[in-house]
């Protein structure tokens, strides 16, 4: 290798740009990555952040610009192209076969017919050599969402990468899985290698990035030393401006509050092989306080909402009792008419259908709850009324569209959202259940929800939240309790609860048993 | 070295959703021509013969109007199931049943005559239809089996037990063996609107009403709403709160009842009794006309009527050209082979993917092997 590569950036962007019809999804971005640095990606959801990593990764093929890789230029049609060049790329969403053990599943990706036992030995030789423990001989299906992700990150490496683009890691792992992690990639700078690391976590990439480039709708709008910058200057960054702090006033005498959303002893068991068990949980929620649970994704939060919405019916019908009835026995409708509201995880498909107006989607949740206001005699539907509605809520949630009643899946992701969670709160709903309320939702937008959900919580409702997002939770919760593999902790009062203490949790152990375990995994 | 590709447009256009039947029949009419002239006939007497002659009399409009009923009463049905995706293709055999059991009376009571027996057997038909449609809804929600093939194997099973009925303990016993029932009593025969001017029966009367009722409880009520809510997206029916078996009931009782209240009108109507063979096909060319008309039962009875047209011209090219009158179910099938796929391509654009063998200065040697895009 000559002096010159050494001077030369590893990789440089010039002027990339990809249009998708009428959208500019990246507009002349310039990047640099040098050897031997973690590279920030920042930006908010819909800044062209994916875009731009599919083009580096082959997966899409740019309108225009240039990629320079050791100096040279060059053109990454496949990722097959990539992987050659050593562009080596985890995905946030995992591609892995539960039913293949995880030297299999590397030996699927790698192609070139090497014995599943060699690559075995070399992926358990790397996986201690970077502290990321993991037995090859493991079934995918049997490991937590931190095993599967090492999986990625271990076959990636295999290929012996220069640059390692890392999408949203540590989205799915527990504050301590995180920590493993930044010992790792921190090793992998020591050894020359660059990382491209896509997060919009702001505190995260202050401690491990050593430069930064913010996208802005397509565009680059900075690049900067994370180190250098506040949370905040990053965040201002990322949205444009400032971002309205969420207020939560304390509240008085809770303990002699009613409880308006009762869960007693709810089991259920698993419906598929790979869905989580619910073990008997126990979790009052009283009029005026905001309750969060707190967990890795896939610890049964999305069962234990489908059993308290009423998707899926109870045996014993006092396991969920709404505003001191028993719901156990009632449908998702019986359960909204005791003054229940409900906000699922996914949007499209779940929550709204797509294709449908944002008027019809109104009535999908309330046609029952408002009959008389929004069905008339003979099940006539009243479409004026309903659209007047929905305008209402358009406006309160400042949910920005192009034409006045579009399809829910001509939204963006916020928008929808905002939408969703107007949608019930118009409900002035005295029990809300809310999975994952501002996944994918900017910064400004996310506020307005929290601050919403807050509101409604101190206006006497009850108000039940699961979300992955910690912040979010020390955010607005009154108390936090824990979902792992399908338990749930006691709720801890917000006073007492600090990041470790839900960290450990949510890694399955007990307060100072977890260290031991994340050994033996 | 070449593959292609549908790639999903990110918007429909609204236009061409509705001129999309248009099209297709364009298109029909273009593949028609090439068929006559192949076979040696001018293509412009054939078209006139198979598409103006059959109408260009008033007792001809009144043949148009027997052939148009059943296939729109079948296809409004039939569009309600489909919205809400599900897959009932055994309206044929509702028709049959439909024709069965409304027959009950005038076949097995014939000396119960008055104004009560035709609605009683208009009634007995609807049931009978529903009843037969009941059947596979009620295998899909037990044992989750596909409607499409327990529905589809119905059909074949009412075709046979109606050919026993008639050869066998329904047979007219002064019918020198004929494998037909006795001739209905008059009491039991559906009236002609205007006797004077040609044979059309209420047969059609029902068909309107029954397009204009469908079309307001698809667009104006809550169950049309759940109806599409569940076609286009379960899981946030369930989320609604409706339930995707009693859906599954709703959809077939009704498609049902309708193909069987067309069963017996035929029955009654057209023919007067039972024979081996009662529909040319009525039940499957309504899926046909179902998504000519764009599942959208006002359509419906536009698509309807086109579709009774082919069969008359079909029947008309025998006579006068000597071709075969299969030549009827050709143009059913060309018309909606055109339909789909005009409507595929309002949904999707083909892509060509030809595979990347330019080489780069530079990355020459990375890409001696040139690969498919990994799929993802």
């Amino acid at each position: 290798m000559s002096a010159n590569q050494n001077d030369t950036n590893l990789l440089e962007v010039r002027g990339l740009t990809k249009i998708f019809g009428t959208l500019t999804a990246c507009d002349h971005i310039d990047l640099d990555i040098a050897r031997g640095e973690i590279h920030a990606l920042l930006g908010e959801n819909g800044a062209g952040k994916s875009t731009l990593v599919k083009m580096l990764f082959g997966s899409l093929e740019p309108n225009s610009g240039e990629i320079f890789w050791n100096g040279q230029a060059v053109r990454i049609s496949s990722p097959g192209v990539a992987k050659k060049l050593g562009i080596g790329m985890v995905f946030q969403h995992f591609s892995l076969f539960e039913a293949l053990t995880a030297a299999e599943n590397i030996a699927l990706s790698l192609d070139d017919g090497s014995p599943i036992s060699s690559i075995a030995a070399k992926a358990r030789a790397l996986s201690f050599s970077y502290g990321l423990p993991l037995d090859p001989e493991s079934l995918v299906g049997d490991l937590s969402v931190g095993e599967r992700q090492r999986i990625e990150i271990i076959r990636c490496l295999l290929q012996t990468p220069q640059l390692i683009i890392l999408d949203e890691p540590t989205s799915v792992l527990t504050p301590q899985e995180a920590d493993k992690l930044f010992e790792t990639l921190e090793r992998l700078r020591s050894e020359g290698k660059s990382i491209l690391y896509i997060s919009h976590r702001l505190e995260e990439v202050k401690r491990i990035c050593d430069r930064a480039t913010v996208l802005r709708h397509g565009k680059v709008v900075g690049h900067c030393n994370p180190r250098e910058e506040t949370a905040s200057s990053l965040a201002r960054m990322m949205v444009g401006n400032e971002v309205q702090a969420v207020v939560r006033a304390p509240v008085e005498g809770i303990d002699k509050a009613q409880p308006l959303l009762e869960i007693r002893n709810l089991s259920r068991k698993p419906a598929t092989p790979f869905s989580i068990p619910l073990k008997g949980i126990n979790l009052n929620v009283r009029a005026g306080e905001v309750i969060g649970i707190a967990g890795v994704a896939g610890n049964g939060q999305g069962e234990f909402f489908e059993s308290v919405s009423g998707e899926v019916l109870q045996q014993d019908a006092a396991s969920v009792r709404i505003r001191g009835k028993d719901a156990g026995g009632l449908t998702i409708t019986g359960r909204r008419l005791l003054g229940a509201a409900f906000v699922p995880e996914e949007r499209l498909g779940h929550g709204a259908a797509p294709r449908m107006k944002l008027s019809e989607n109104l009535l999908l949740s309330r046609h029952a709850t408002d009959g008389k206001a929004f069905v008339g005699a003979g099940g006539m539907v009243k479409s004026a009324a309903i659209y007047a509605a929905a305008q209402r809520i358009i406006e309160a949630m400042d949910v920005r569209k192009s034409v006045p009643d579009p399809e829910a899946a001509a939204l963006s992701g916020g928008n929808l959202q905002k939408f969703i969670v107007g949608r019930e709160l118009d409900r002035r709903p005295s029990v809300m259940v809310v999975n994952q309320p501002t996944w994918g939702v900017d910064a400004g937008a996310a506020a307005h929800i929290r601050q919403a959900l807050i509101e409604l919580s101190r206006s006497g409702s009850a108000v039940l939240v699961i979300s992955q997002d910690l912040d979010e939770l020390f955010e607005i919760s009154d108390a936090i309790a824990v979902m792992h593999n399908g338990e749930l902790s006691k709720p801890m009062p917000i006073a007492e609860a600090t990041f470790e203490k839900v960290g450990l949790l949510m890694g399955g152990a007990e307060p100072g048993h977890a260290e031991h375990r994340l050994e033996t995994a | 070295m070449m593959r292609l590709e549908l790639v999903k447009r990110p918007q429909r256009s609204a236009l061409f959703s509705a001129l999309s039947p248009f099209i297709a029949f364009a298109l029909t009419i273009i593949a028609g021509a090439i068929m006559f002239a192949l076979l040696g006939v001018n293509p412009l007497t054939a078209f006139r013969i198979y598409f103006i002659e059959p109408i260009s009399q008033v007792w001809q409009l009144h043949e148009l109007a027997i052939k148009a009923a059943p296939l729109i009463l079948i296809a409004v049905g039939l569009s309600v199931c489909y919205k809400a995706n599900i897959w009932n293709i055994g309206a044929e055999g509702q028709f049959i049943l439909g024709g069965i059991v409304g027959s009950i009376i005038p076949v097995l009571f014939p000396q119960f005559e008055g104004p009560l027996v035709l609605p009683l057997m208009l009634l007995l038909g609807m049931v009978g239809g529903a009843a037969y449609a009941a059947i596979p809804a009620l295998l899909k929600t037990r044992f989750g089996t596909n409607e499409i093939l327990t529905s589809l194997m119905l059909v074949y099973v009412a075709q046979l037990f109606l050919d026993w009925l008639v050869r066998g303990p329904w047979r007219d016993p002064q019918g020198h063996g004929f494998p037909q029932t006795i001739q209905f009593n008059d009491s039991a025969v559906l009236p002609e609107l205007m006797p004077d001017a040609g044979r059309a029966n209420w047969g059609f009367v029902f068909a309107l009403v029954a397009a204009v009722l469908v079309w307001i409880l698809m667009s104006r009520m809550l169950k049309g709403f759940e109806v599409r809510v569940l076609g286009s997206s379960p899981r946030a029916g369930r989320f609604a709160g409706f339930g995707l078996n009693r859906m599954v009931f709703f959809a077939f009782l009704l498609s049902g009842a309708l193909a069987g209240l067309a069963g017996i009108s035929e029955v009654s109507g057209a023919i007067g009794q039972l024979q081996p063979v009662i529909s040319p096909g009525y039940g499957f060319t309504a899926i046909i006309v179902a998504f000519l008309g764009r599942l959208n039962p006002l359509g419906i009875v536009a698509a309807g009527l086109v579709l009774a047209l082919t069969y008359l011209g079909g029947e008309a090219v025998q006579s006068a050209l000597g071709i075969s009158d299969k030549v009827a179910r050709v143009f059913q099938g060309m018309l909606l082979f055109f339909v789909l796929g005009c409507d595929t391509l309002i949904h999707y654009r083909i892509r060509l993917i030809g595979l990347a063998l330019t080489k780069p200065q530079g990355t020459a040697k990375l890409e001696v092997a040139p690969k498919l895009k990994e799929a993802r």
